[in-house]
């Protein structure tokens, strides 16, 4: 991926002064109007990586993967509507071409791709940033709602409080691969699939296809996409388990 | 320890929002079981997280929605919905709202088995089966697709044997015999590409149990 795709161009400046939200009520609790606030006393999340962010996005600067985790994650913890301008302004467009992919028109893309950032508002005290990059966990959240708004079926989800669940084992801290390495892994492993596995992997997440729209789209025959499918599941999965 | 997993190509495709919801259901409630793929479907849902990195950027509107979170949200609500049926993993119990397997609405379609229809808006299939313990399935080959997961009980078939969590995924024209062990009944979660030929017409669906 070209370095480029991970930053965008952000005129935070512009951001901050345009009717990006429709304010209801100005003395709402949650309105925040001197800026972004930085929370320091949070446990678990350094300060120092929050005030180097606060930098960033004052100075205009542009912003990374790793800035994008940063900004969800200080807005679960601090409700800042700056910073969801500033993760509507990154992630919104790019959902809104991916649902696009998928079929959906231009207006249905759109409502969707709204609607997944307000759930990205509503839920993000649930981010967690050890286990998840800022786009990882937005991408599920966008193609549980395409399922339910353009599909019109449920995405029957595991409850992570499921009692039944064996919990996993905590990998130690400094152990873990982090994010930016894991993206890096994860491009890679994407990277040196064969060509005609790559495709189908490709269309699965682009587009949300089911094996039958991914045999129609390529004029393949259905068990030729699931067998594609089968041997990039099998390389994806020992590549990536043996890295992170 | 779970012996018997769903094939990759279904949990790529639940991993990137691609499978129907009857197979869904069947490799959710897998997962509540499974360790591995658990830890593999969170490996391919960073590969979704690349994949929106990498998408191109197509213009939207300003944002119009409310931020206020004075509103209650309906998410929240749905996330504390007790746990009903603790015999079954979370994912069924967003379908099935007995509180054990016992109360299950069955209804007897022959051969000692018993089924509970489960709703979807796919145009899969999917079902409980509650098969007499020690019973035998007749031998028979498959149309589609069938995806068998263990909730209780357990069963053999040329593959192995399959205890609860574990998975039968068994492709087209591929002919087997399962046998339920003699531990109890064996109760299962199965889903099918539901051909209409075969849809109301309850000899043949006892001959394509399994």
């Amino acid at each position: 991926m070209d370095q480029k795709i991970n930053k965008f161009d952000l005129d935070i400046e512009t951001v901050r002064s345009s009717t990006m939200f429709k304010e209801s009520n100005s003395t709402s609790k949650h309105v925040w109007s001197s800026g972004p606030k930085i929370v320091g006393s949070s446990p678990g999340f350094p300060t120092e990586l929050l005030q180097e962010h606060k930098i960033k996005i004052d100075s205009g600067e542009l912003l990374t993967n790793d800035d994008m985790n940063a900004v969800l994650k200080r807005m679960s913890l601090s409700r800042n509507r700056d910073d969801f301008s500033v993760l509507f302004s990154h992630f919104a467009p790019r959902l809104k071409s991916m649902l696009l992919g998928s079929g959906t028109i231009a207006e249905t893309a759109e409502e969707i791709a709204q609607e997944a950032m307000l759930s990205v508002w509503r839920k993000c005290e649930m981010y967690d940033s050890k286990k998840a990059s800022a786009s990882t966990w937005i991408f599920t959240i966008a193609r549980n709602l395409r399922i339910d708004r353009y599909r019109k079926e449920k995405r029957p989800e595991l409850d992570p409080n499921d009692p039944s669940l064996v919990p996993v084992q905590e990998i130690p801290a400094d152990e873990q691969v982090d994010l930016r390495d894991r993206e890096i892994i994860v491009k890679d492993a994407l990277e040196n699939l064969p060509e005609d596995q790559r495709i189908v992997v490709k269309l699965s997440f682009e587009k949300g296809l089911s094996h039958q729209e991914i045999s129609d789209e390529l004029g393949l025959p259905l068990g030729t996409v699931k067998s594609r499918l089968r041997l990039s599941f099998e390389k994806l999965r020992v590549n990536l388990r043996s890295r992170i | 320890m779970i012996t018997h997993h769903p094939d990759g190509d279904i949990l790529l495709s639940y991993a990137a929002g691609g499978l129907g919801e009857s197979w869904s259901i069947g490799v959710a409630s897998h997962l509540a079981f499974c360790e591995e793929c658990r830890k593999s479907v969170d490996l391919l849902e960073e590969l979704g997280g690349h994949v929106l990195d990498c998408a191109p950027v197509n213009p939207v509107p300003e944002f119009h929605g409310d931020l206020s979170l004075d509103v209650v949200n309906p998410d929240n609500e749905s996330n504390n919905v007790k746990r009903l049926n603790s015999d079954l993993p979370s994912p069924l119990n967003q379908y099935i709202t007995s509180k054990n397997i016992s109360s299950i609405d069955w209804r007897y379609i022959g051969g000692g088995v018993h089924e509970h229809a489960i709703e979807t808006a796919d145009d899969g299939s999917a079902r409980l089966l509650k098969i007499p313990g020690g019973r035998v399935v007749p031998e028979h080959g498959h149309h589609g697709r069938e995806l068998t997961l263990v909730l209780q009980g357990s069963f053999g078939d040329h593959n192995g044997e399959f205890f609860a969590g574990d998975v039968a995924d068994v492709s087209d024209g591929v002919v087997h015999k399962p046998v339920a062990n003699a531990d109890g009944d064996c109760i299962c979660l199965v889903i099918t590409d539901a051909p209409l030929k075969f849809s109301g017409i309850i000899p043949n669906l006892v001959q394509r149990l399994f």
